[in-house]
């Protein structure tokens, strides 16, 4: 026990429901969305209960007057292309607020840009700002890597870290900073920075979908806007992802979301070639086969074999 | 003597939860808040020096704390006063002022009188702050 015995009840229960106490804190609803909405990353949700396990456990342990430092939560996100940094990362700040380890849950989305200003003594202004606007949510940073350019050591980005290390480092209970990039660039980043290393709790790294997720992925962006698949579109999609999946720049579910809005494209071109005749709702909504097929990914594997 | 303009001045000083719990109810209402510093205390110098700019798209009352913060570090010395602007139509004005930082010593104001015209007696009150330079009034 410590100072904070003050604060506690007079008479602490001597048990509690541990299940009770997370039917309240309402995490359970958005968990279970993340596990709907998500698809794959197994690890990154993993890693999510876990911090909301902790976060609850304190909880429970501040009602028993147990002591209960408010842990770092820092974090950084690492992975390729399209693996849903961001979208997690969105998801993060309303479970962090649900279990009231942040007070108003907003996400405040910045790059280099917002932050490193363009002259000297720009920067700092710049960077408070950002932060003041980050208070009591979540702030993160994309593509933080380019935050430091090791070439350039009069380069403002430096200014902009040691503000950010000195917020994170004191305001811990105010703010929660994400950092998310790709893998080798944010290694070489805590490398040069390791300020930042020991700063940031958890490293959380996005692993590349497969085959299946892409296409369970690609199925749920369509139903989202009210489109979907014939069958036949549907052996097409998963030929596609394969194919494209050895192609350079394939980022993955980014890359099934172009591919789908080029499908979208074409499908209305194939609507519109059908002037004259009467189109059925059902005809509006499916994408055939013959949308997906026509993409350059097929003609390029073709030109190869 | 203790200098009573804006909200709250007749009460005593608020501390600094209250004055980010007063923060927050401006935020929540999606007003501006801006932080302005003076050290001539006349009732009619309206126009304070701002510090920094008017703080618009704030969440958490906690980004307004460290200014207040980081100006007093600076004009510790000086009237420090906190102002929330609502920007919506119809206000478009100050929808709350009060101050949050005050100098040690208030001395207060000297009445002045002045002969007019015939028996005429004109009067005015001077802070005997202002009776040094700009700046070194508090310190």
């Amino acid at each position: 026990m410590t100072s904070e015995t003050g604060e506690a009840p007079a008479a602490p229960p001597a048990r509690i429901n541990l299940a009770e106490e997370f039917a309240q804190s309402g995490v359970g609803p958005v968990l279970q969305q993340l596990d709907d909405e998500l698809i794959g990353l197994a690890p990154v949700k993993q890693r999510i209960r876990e911090i909301a396990a902790l976060l609850l456990v304190d909880r429970v342990r501040r009602k028993f007057g147990l002591t209960s430092q408010a842990p770092t939560l820092h974090m950084s996100f690492t992975g390729n292309p399209g693996t849903g940094k961001t979208t997690v990362a969105m998801r993060m700040a309303e479970i962090l607020h649900k279990l009231g380890y942040v007070r108003r849950g907003h996400l405040v989305s910045v790059t280099r840009d917002d932050l490193v200003g363009q002259y000297i003594g720009h920067t700092a202004p710049k960077t408070k700002e950002v932060l003041k606007k980050a208070m009591g949510g979540v702030l993160f940073i994309d593509e933080a890597y380019y935050l430091y350019r090791q070439e350039n050591e009069r380069d403002y980005g430096q200014e902009a870290i040691e503000i950010l290390l000195q917020v994170m480092e004191n305001n811990r209970d105010d703010l929660v900073v994400i950092l998310a990039g790709y893998a080798d660039k944010m290694d070489r980043f805590f490398h040069s920075n390791p300020g930042f290393r020991s700063r940031v709790a958890h490293h959380i790294d996005f692993p590349d979908y497969n085959d299946a997720d892409l296409l369970a992925i690609g199925e749920k962006m369509l139903a989202g806007l009210n489109y979907k698949l014939s069958p036949a579109a549907w052996q097409a999609l998963a030929e596609y992802i394969a194919a494209r999946r050895t192609q350079p720049h394939f980022a993955n579910a980014r890359s099934i979301r172009n591919a789908l809005d080029r499908a979208r494209l074409r499908q209305a071109n194939r609507c519109f070639a059908m002037l004259d005749a009467e189109l059925t709702i059902d005809q509006l909504m499916t994408i055939e086969a013959e949308d997906i097929r026509q993409s350059r990914v097929f003609q390029q594997q073709e030109n190869g074999a | 003597m203790r200098i009573t303009q804006g909200c709250f001045s007749f009460l005593p000083d608020l501390t600094d939860d209250q004055i980010e719990s007063q923060v927050q109810y401006c935020l929540d209402n999606g007003w501006a808040v801006n932080l302005e510093f003076t050290d001539d205390p006349h009732p009619r110098n309206t126009f304070w020096e701002m510090w920094g700019l008017p703080m618009f798209d704030l969440k958490d009352a906690k980004g307004v704390l460290m200014e207040l913060q980081a100006c007093r570090k600076v004009y510790g010395d000086r009237y420090i006063r906190l102002s929330a602007f609502d920007a919506s139509h119809g206000w478009e004005s100050v929808r709350i002022s009060f101050i949050v930082n005050r100098p040690q010593n208030e001395d207060g104001f000297r009445l002045e009188r002045m002969e007019g015209r015939g028996r005429e007696q004109r009067y005015t009150t001077r802070a005997y702050a202002t009776d040094k330079p700009e700046g070194k009034r508090y310190s």
